[in-house]
This record gives structure tokens, C-alpha cells and sequence, in this order.
């Protein structure tokens, strides 16, 4: 993976050009007394409405009842409102002021989801799941004999390209549709190692497919 | 899409792909372009954008900024 795109550094405006309101909140935050603490409440609301918004977003998709959500959310908002009150001097005027903090709220709501994930899994880590993934890649029952050879060819790239950990991984996500951020909390790690893992492992199974013709350039053409 | 080009696509790397920590490290810079200029977004940030089409976690995060961004214009 590389690293091309301008860094942080390349961004940063002065944060004497600040937009107004953004100033604003940065001279509040980093005030004291009542005017400080009026500002953190604020702030808190904000981050509580964009977490709930952001639990109420991906809820369609989640094993979460009306109050394990509100829960997430509350839990979400206050940890990022610590994690922002921490951070503020690494606020660098590169976004407006709001955008950054709404950033904290939505990655805490993440994390948490990750987390979440265990307490009713139904989902062992453990034992592989062969047979859904032609569904989940959308081939048609009716055409097995186009498409077995390639599952089979890609079974045995998984058994005998992969370390144990690219392997893991690469059933835990694909096999068992484990989310990513769930893997990472179950194996002590964190959401890039396991991209990081997965990016290598899709490129040595892509690279064992077209070696043994099952994949190529061509593919696209294939109906 | 079929299930060749499903899965084509998912073994697919980009080499320009930043990987999560550094996305996540500029989300918010690029979301408020995203919101002005999508395509100028994608230009200046190549390996950001390459990264969320291939990330499932990170795109969600990203979706999930990006209505943030949205309901407070």
C-alpha cells in the first residue's frame, strides 16, 4: 500500500485562518470558567446528536434493539467528547471545526459497533464455511459447472498461499461475513493490520488464480 | 455484476490504496471536499478514494461523516 496522497502537513492552514465559528469554538474550549463549560456542553449535545444519527444510519444492519442503540450512542458521544477536550490542540484548521469533531463521534460509534459485535456473535471464529460463498459472490446454482473449478482453484490458493493469519482473517471476513472491526477486537489488533492482512492475502489469491488461468485481464468479458 | 466479476473485483489491490489509518487521519479533510467537489476530492486524493471503494469499515465511516457534514448545511 503506498502513501501518495498529500499528508497532513501539506494541508494544514494556520488556524489564524480559522473560519470565524471555528475560532470561536477553539477560544471557548480552551477558555475556563462558565463560558468554558457552556462550550462543552454544547459540544456534547453536538456529538450526541451526530451519534445517534450515525447508530440510527447503519441500525437496518445491526442485531441492536431501540435502547442497545441510544446506549451506543450516549457511550459514543461521551467518549468522544473526552477524546476531542484531549485532542484540541491537534485541531489544525485543515476542515472546519465541526467537521473534525463530528469525525471523533463517528469513528467512537464505529469502534463501539465492532466491539458490540461479540456480546451475541452466533459466529466462531473458528471452522470455515465453504458452501455461502458462491451466493455471496452472486454466482447462479444453475451454473456450477462454470464456476466450480474457480472456488475450488481459490480453496486451495487459501490452504496453501496464505500464512495462518492471512487465513484466519480471509475466513472470518469472507467465509463467515465477520466485520472487520470485529475481527480486530477478537484478535488484539487493530482495523488496518486486519486490511493490511487481507489487501496482502487478496493479492497472493488473485496473483494464484491468474497463474492458474482461472482469472486474467480478460475477465470482464466473461458473461 | 456476476460472481467472476464479484469476485475480480474483490481480489483486486490498488497499490495507490493508503490503507485505513492514514484515510481515516484525512477523513475529515476529505469529506468537506467530497461535499464540495467530489471529483476534485477523488484527483488530490487518489489513495484515499482507491482505499473507500475497497474498505468496506472505513467507506461506512466515511457515509457516515459525509451525512454528518450534510445535515449541518
Amino acid at each position: 500500500m503506498a502513501a501518495s496522497d498529500r499528508g497532513i502537513g501539506e494541508n494544514q492552514a494556520t488556524l489564524a485562518s480559522a473560519d470565524a465559528e471555528s475560532a470561536e469554538w477553539l477560544r471557548t474550549l480552551g477558555g475556563s470558567g462558565a463560558e468554558r463549560e457552556a462550550a462543552v456542553e454544547r459540544l456534547h449535545a453536538i456529538l450526541l446528536r451526530v451519534a445517534g444519527n450515525e447508530v440510527r444510519r447503519r441500525a437496518p444492519r445491526l442485531r441492536l434493539s431501540g435502547p442497545e442503540l441510544d446506549d451506543v450512542a450516549h457511550q459514543a458521544a461521551a467518549d468522544a467528547l473526552l477524546a476531542v477536550i484531549a485532542k484540541l490542540g491537534q485541531f489544525r484548521g485543515e476542515s472546519r471545526f465541526t467537521t473534525w469533531v463530528y469525525k471523533f463521534a463517528v469513528l467512537e460509534v464505529s469502534a463501539k459497533l465492532g466491539r458490540h459485535f461479540w456480546r451475541d456473535p452466533g459466529v466462531p471464529l473458528e471452522g470455515e464455511d465453504w458452501e455461502r460463498l458462491p451466493g455471496r459472490l452472486g454466482f447462479d446454482p444453475a451454473e456450477r459447472s462454470e464456476w466450480h473449478d474457480l472456488l475450488a482453484a481459490l480453496r486451495r490458493a487459501v490452504d496453501e498461499e496464505l500464512t495462518e493469519r492471512q487465513r484466519q482473517i480471509f475466513v472470518a471476513i469472507v467465509l463467515k461475513g465477520v466485520p472487520a472491526d470485529a475481527v480486530a477486537v477478537e484478535l488484539g489488533t487493530n482495523r488496518n493490520a486486519v486490511y493490511k492482512t487481507m489487501f496482502d492475502a487478496r493479492r497472493k489469491l488473485r496473483a494464484a488464480l491468474v497463474a492458474g488461468g482461472y482469472l486474467d485481464i480478460g475477465i470482464r468479458g466473461r458473461s | 455484476m456476476n460472481g467472476w466479476d464479484e469476485l475480480d473485483r474483490f481480489l483486486r489491490t490498488d497499490p495507490r490504496d493508503v490503507g485505513c489509518d492514514k484515510a481515516m487521519e484525512l477523513l475529515h479533510v476529505y469529506v468537506e471536499l467530497v461535499a464540495r467537489h467530489p471529483d476534485a476530492a477523488r484527483e488530490r486524493y487518489p489513495g484515499i478514494a482507491v482505499h473507500l471503494r475497497a474498505c468496506g469499515p472505513c467507506n461506512e465511516d466515511f457515509e457516515g461523516l459525509l451525512a454528518a457534514v450534510a445535515d449541518s448545511i
